[in-house]
């Protein structure tokens, strides 16, 4: 049985149990069991009228040189919840990071971020925000130690509280030991943990985190998946951008999916999975696939075939059917249960993206 | 190396809240007031960019002094001493304490100029110093005028370094020499606004070049620095006047030499007005550049 994971966890403040965990909907889709998500989880999904949202974007558009790379956006992000922005290259995931930051003047619409209006008073609103930045922003004049203490400089932190607060940062990055290395020495899964670690030095209520592991090796990756997840127990709200499906969907509690600057689709990955794509899905490759379904001629009733490049991917309520004839046929094939990537892949289009 | 106190990662707890707990959590209030963090007044914030140059340069202390400091010594002693002896005295005044004074103003130009081109736009390109204070609560304003301060601080500590040398060398008269450091440092912050709005339009650091070419060396040859200004025809004097250096080296050479400056505050004024235009183009232009 599956447990029911509502979409929105912080609608009810007072149930601690439901809290969805990373492998919940993965070990579901493992077992072949697909999960079915009850009506009124849906109707969770709606942002509650009486927690105001940490940030609102009603109708954010954002230009350049009469493109548009935001077209009226809308969005909420709810206290303690773990937001992601999903898309192609281009889509306008970071120019809308960075509007919400208000390092990005939009050009129509209104935002507010942890109740300030942007960009109005965006300096105000980074006072309690921790920025992950898509590219290294260390300092390379700095040691690591330096870095922490120079950067929380910024927010005008300093004396005892600051030194404690660095000590734990550095526990926290798992930098212990290495607080007086030039920066240039650390790998690129350690800067990516101190830049982590930079962000919360002013105990941040909101985090937002550009491709927080593009470049990192697995190890490097959980590491800061496992710290995203401390980050989240302890009521931080992250908003992330990324574009691997598998980090979507371990993290986030609601993501919206953007292509060309709009919210193509926004909900907890299982409900978007359930929306959007049947559930199951064979995966056929190679040129033989080509020929086998050439000569099948019509596919069993309610199959869907979409192409990837040369994977031929058939979407189904009912593999049966067309698994005989793939047996019939002694092909090679991959038979799994839908998840992110296919939603992805549908609502954003097949082709190429740069 | 791990520590005695290591915590390994899977049991590291940021925040006792997230301690496994049966009572509900407190909402976090969403309406927060800044605790550790001090709101700073807004026109002091350019201190956090200020001194974390400050930071830095002591890092690299040696060097910078060097740099700083070698280079116009050795224009001062070579010309002094080479030069001087072809040239003499011009009028009451022998050449090496007439060299001594301009070489103090010319260094304060060129160190707050190289601050804010070459070190500005590597901390703006290709460190991302800026980027990363952007994401902290600073502003464009903020880290302009810090950036800009930090020059005129630069300025300031090259132009009294030779100061004290000179005063070794017993060129400079007496103690109203200590008030040509104002006017200095006032010369560092407008050369640094004026070299920041160079930064603001570059796009490599080979685009600095046209500004030392085009700008600061005629601008050094004819200020009065090396040789004085009645030298030349009446129409590059007024050209001179209308630059700034000129108004420095004529309030900073008679406080050197023991006697009184005329029209300080016309002078002081001119050097004043390129700074705080400087700074007010800069600003607009690096925010354009930076905020889009």
């Amino acid at each position: 049985m599956v447990a029911v994971v509502p979409a929105n966890r912080r609608i009810d403040t007072t149930d601690f149990t439901f809290r969805p965990t990373l492998h919940r909907p993965r070990y579901a889709a493992y077992h072949g069991v697909m999960p079915h998500t009850p009506d009124h989880v849906m109707l969770a999904a709606q942002p509650s009228p009486t927690i105001p949202s940490l940030v609102t974007a009603r109708g954010l558009t954002k230009r350049y040189d009469g493109r548009t790379v935001v077209d009226h956006l809308d969005l909420s992000v709810e206290p303690g919840e773990c937001f992601g922005l999903l898309g192609p290259n281009g889509a306008g995931k970071t120019t809308t990071l960075r509007m919400m930051l208000g390092l990005t003047p939009p050009d129509e619409g209104e935002l507010t971020v942890l109740g300030e209006p942007i960009p109005a008073r965006a300096r105000e609103a980074r006072q309690r925000i921790g920025v992950v930045p898509q590219f290294d922003t260390l300092d390379p004049d700095f040691t690591v130690r330096e870095n922490l203490i120079t950067y929380a400089s910024y927010f005008g932190l300093k004396g005892q509280a600051l030194t404690a607060r660095v000590e734990e940062l550095l526990e926290f990055a798992s930098l212990r030991g290495r607080e007086d290395v030039p920066i240039q020495s650390l790998s690129g899964g350690m800067k990516r943990r101190l830049t982590l670690a930079r962000a919360l030095i002013n105990k941040p209520d909101l985090v937002v985190l550009d491709e927080p592991t593009t470049g990192l090796d697995p190890q490097a990756r959980h590491h800061i998946w496992h710290r995203l997840r401390d980050l989240l127990s302890s009521d931080t709200t992250l908003i992330i951008t990324t574009h691997y499906m598998e980090e979507a969907e371990r993290l986030c509690d609601r993501l919206a999916i953007i292509d060309q600057g709009r919210v193509v689709a926004c909900d907890s990955p299982r409900a978007l999975i359930q929306a959007h794509i049947e559930p199951h899905v064979v995966e056929l490759s190679g040129h033989a696939a080509a020929l086998w379904l050439d000569k099948l001629g019509d596919l069993p009733a309610g199959t869907r075939l979409h192409r990837v490049g040369d994977i031929i991917l058939l979407y189904t309520q009912d593999p049966r059917p067309l698994l005989e004839r793939l047996d019939a046929g002694s092909l090679r094939y991959l038979h799994r249960p839908a998840n992110l990537e296919d939603v992805f892949l549908k609502v954003t289009g097949h082709d190429l993206r740069d | 190396m791990k520590s005695d106190g290591f915590v390994h990662p899977s049991t590291f707890i940021l925040q006792p809240s997230s301690l496994p707990t049966k009572q509900p959590k407190p909402h976090k209030p969403i309406i927060h007031t800044p605790n550790d963090a001090t709101s700073m007044s807004p026109n002091l914030r350019f201190i956090h960019v200020w001194r974390r140059n400050l930071k830095v340069w002591r890092k690299i202390l040696i060097p910078s002094i060097l740099g700083n400091f070698g280079e116009p010594v050795l224009y001062l002693l070579a010309f002094g001493y080479g030069f001087g002896m072809l040239v003499g005295d011009l009028g009451e005044m022998p050449y090496m304490v007439f060299l001594a004074s301009g070489i103090i103003c010319s260094s304060a130009m060129f160190t707050a100029s190289f601050e804010g081109m070459y070190s500005a736009y590597t901390r703006m390109d290709v460190q991302h110093t800026w980027s990363a204070m952007l994401g902290a609560p600073l502003t464009v304003e903020d880290i302009v005028l810090g950036e800009v301060a930090w020059a005129a601080t630069k300025g300031l500590m090259s132009a009294a370094a030779i100061l004290v040398v000179a005063t070794a060398l017993g060129l400079v008269a007496n103690a109203w020499a200590l008030l040509a450091l104002p006017v200095l440092l006032l010369t560092g912050f407008t050369f640094g606004a004026c070299a920041m709005v160079v930064t603001a339009f570059s796009k490599s650091y080979d685009f600095f070049l046209y500004y030392f070419t085009l700008v600061i060396t005629p601008m050094l040859l004819l200020s009065g620095v090396f040789f004085p200004l009645e030298q030349f025809p009446a129409p590059v004097q007024v050209l001179a006047y209308l630059l700034p250096l000129a108004h420095t080296v004529e309030v900073v050479r008679p406080l050197l030499t023991g006697t009184i400056p005329e029209q300080v505050l016309l002078h002081l004024a001119v050097i004043a007005a390129y700074g705080v235009v400087g700074l007010m183009i800069a600003t607009r232009f690096i925010r354009k550049r930076l905020i889009r």
